[in-house]
């Protein structure tokens, strides 16, 4: 059946008459702040405990806009005896976000974790050079960075769960041993007591101490 | 002394009406366009979803700079958005709003003839604009518009000549009086004509092809600036309150209604306008712009054969009815 003449024009006044009626698509943004994904790449955040100064972000950075700075401190030995420690310290991470390119190597090669995305987005300056920001504001931006997404149900359990349990095991075969000991050592000066009110007299306070606690597990768990 | 305030009251009910009206309108289309594109339009001006944004406009049109090319013809661009202003402002006076001569600026005996004659003249300002510019474009848009009054008035005089038919009389309150509520369907097809080629007359979109910013940038208004420009703008808005106004009155009974027609009489007349801008905003946002040849075919080709239909349809039923 062809098309009744002009029925494209009265289709046409539908739509926007549809439209009007519909909420609209309008972001009130400084008033509104956008609801952003998770994963939304605003800006980059530091973890300062993380980073070791490996340099693996600088060098991956295809246009050369992070900036690190550190120095070799020695930390004294462990044990008696044992050989001088030595680690980098920080001194300076900037990350130039006029050049930045948003690409995200720099947090994919982190290998410790010290490199987050950020949904921050209202940094803009006046002044181009003011765009390097500084290991201060990086790490401001840290404390904006998002829960990380719940894993899929059904998936493989991480690696840091693993490692959390295996130490909070430890410590609870630790804290029972304890306790048992503690317990065996109630019993024994019990007895000892009861043989002393018997024996009337002889009264010695054998308060066996717990000694040789096991410390908790030196796994690193958590962040790592 | 009674008489001068009378007049002296009316003008001012109607100048006041000339001046808040337009705005009424610019600013519903404003939020009407924006929501039939999914967006909100104005939210600041003034505090509350941006009421006061025409007003802030036209702060700033008055600051703007008063501009006139060197190569163009001072006195007549200066003069061209009077002229394009003013008549709007003679048909306000001439329109009934309710029943009996309390509610009309001036009784005019001749209404139809004076209204269409005067409103003829506001294409007279894109014209001069257009001349004395010295601008190619502007010149353009003001051939453009001369083409376009030529091509429209033609269906809309003969549309207002059925219903001057119908009722008997020329006068705007006359008509009103002798109307009845079959008119309605037995005029239909010449309101559609009036309120079609009235658009046209006023350039608005889909037929703004005088103004077509893609292609002469904006026709007669080019070279125009500041609070000449700013005339010009109302001029158009001007223009949609006196067609659906004059439409409300000839085609669509204005004060009569199905109930309170005897107080609130003007409400109806009101209500009906409104309506009616509402149309005029709702064609604007649906249809892109006509061709230029497209334009002059709707004219000739359709408009006119459907206005003199009708008037041969009131001619018959007329004479019927006697």
């Amino acid at each position: 059946m062809p098309p009744i003449p002009g029925s494209g024009l009265a289709k046409g006044l539908a739509v926007t008459l549809r439209t009007m009626t519909k909420r609209t698509v309008t972001a009130q943004y400084p008033d509104v702040q956008p609801e952003l994904p998770p994963r939304t790449r605003g800006v980059i955040g530091l973890f300062e405990e993380n980073c070791t100064v490996c340099m693996l972000c600088a060098r991956e950075c295809p246009d050369w806009c992070i900036y690190i700075d550190s120095h070799k401190e020695t930390v004294p030995p462990a044990a008696p005896g044992g050989r001088e420690r030595s680690r980098n310290v920080l001194d300076r991470f900037a990350i130039d976000f006029a050049l930045c390119m948003y690409c995200g190597i720099c947090i994919e090669v982190c290998p410790f974790d010290a490199l987050f995305w950020s949904p921050e987005f209202e940094y803009a300056e006046t002044d181009i050079h003011e765009l390097t920001h500084e290991r201060d504001k990086l790490r401001d931006w840290m404390w904006t960075v998002p829960e990380p997404p719940a894993l899929d149900p059904g998936s493989e359990e991480p690696k840091e769960f693993a490692a959390a349990r295996k130490t909070a095991d430890k410590l609870r075969a630790a804290e029972e041993a304890e306790a048992r000991q503690a317990a065996e050592a109630r019993q024994a000066a019990e007895d000892q007591a009861a043989e002393g009110r018997a024996a009337e007299g002889r009264g010695a306070d054998e308060d066996r101490g717990t000694e040789g606690r096991p410390g908790p597990g030196s796994d690193r768990g958590g962040q790592a | 002394m009674n008489d001068v305030l009378d007049v002296a009251l009316r003008l001012l009910i109607v100048f006041v009406v000339f001046l808040v009206a337009p705005l009424v309108v610019g600013q519903t289309e404003h939020k009407v366009m924006a929501h039939m594109q999914g967006r909100l339009g104005p939210m600041y001006a003034g505090g509350f979803h941006g009421w006061a944004q025409l007003v802030a406009d036209g702060v700033k049109f008055a600051q703007k700079e008063d501009i006139v090319p060197a190569a163009a013809d001072r006195r007549v661009f200066q003069l061209a958005p009077a002229v394009a202003l003013l008549p709007y402002l003679l048909v306000l006076v001439v329109i009934p709003v309710g029943p009996g001569d309390g509610a009309v600026g001036q009784v005019v005996d001749a209404g139809i003839f004076f209204v269409l004659a005067v409103m003829g003249i506001g294409v007279l300002g894109s014209l001069m604009a257009g001349w004395a510019s010295a601008n190619k474009y502007s010149l353009l848009g003001g051939l453009r518009s001369a083409a376009q009054l030529l091509a429209y008035e033609l269906p809309m005089l003969l549309a207002a000549a059925s219903v001057a038919m119908a009722a008997g009389t020329v006068s705007l309150t006359g008509i009103l009086d002798a109307f009845e509520w079959w008119w309605l369907p037995w005029q239909i097809i010449g309101a559609l004509v009036f309120f079609v080629a009235g658009l046209a007359e006023l350039q608005r979109p889909p037929f703004d092809m005088p103004v077509a910013d893609s292609e002469i940038i904006f026709g007669a208004y080019t070279e125009y600036t500041g609070l000449r420009f700013a005339l010009f703008l109302l001029s158009e808005y001007a223009g949609i309150v006196v067609l659906c106004g004059l439409t409300t009155v000839l085609f669509l009974g204005g004060w009569h209604g199905p109930f309170g027609a005897d107080g609130l009489g003007w409400v109806w007349t009101l209500l009906k306008a409104a309506v009616l801008a509402f149309v005029v905003i709702w064609l604007r946002v649906t249809y892109p712009r006509l061709r230029e040849d497209q334009l002059q075919k709707l004219a000739w080709t359709t408009l006119i054969p459907l206005a003199l239909a009708q008037i041969a349809l009131t001619g018959i039923v007329k004479v019927a009815i006697n």
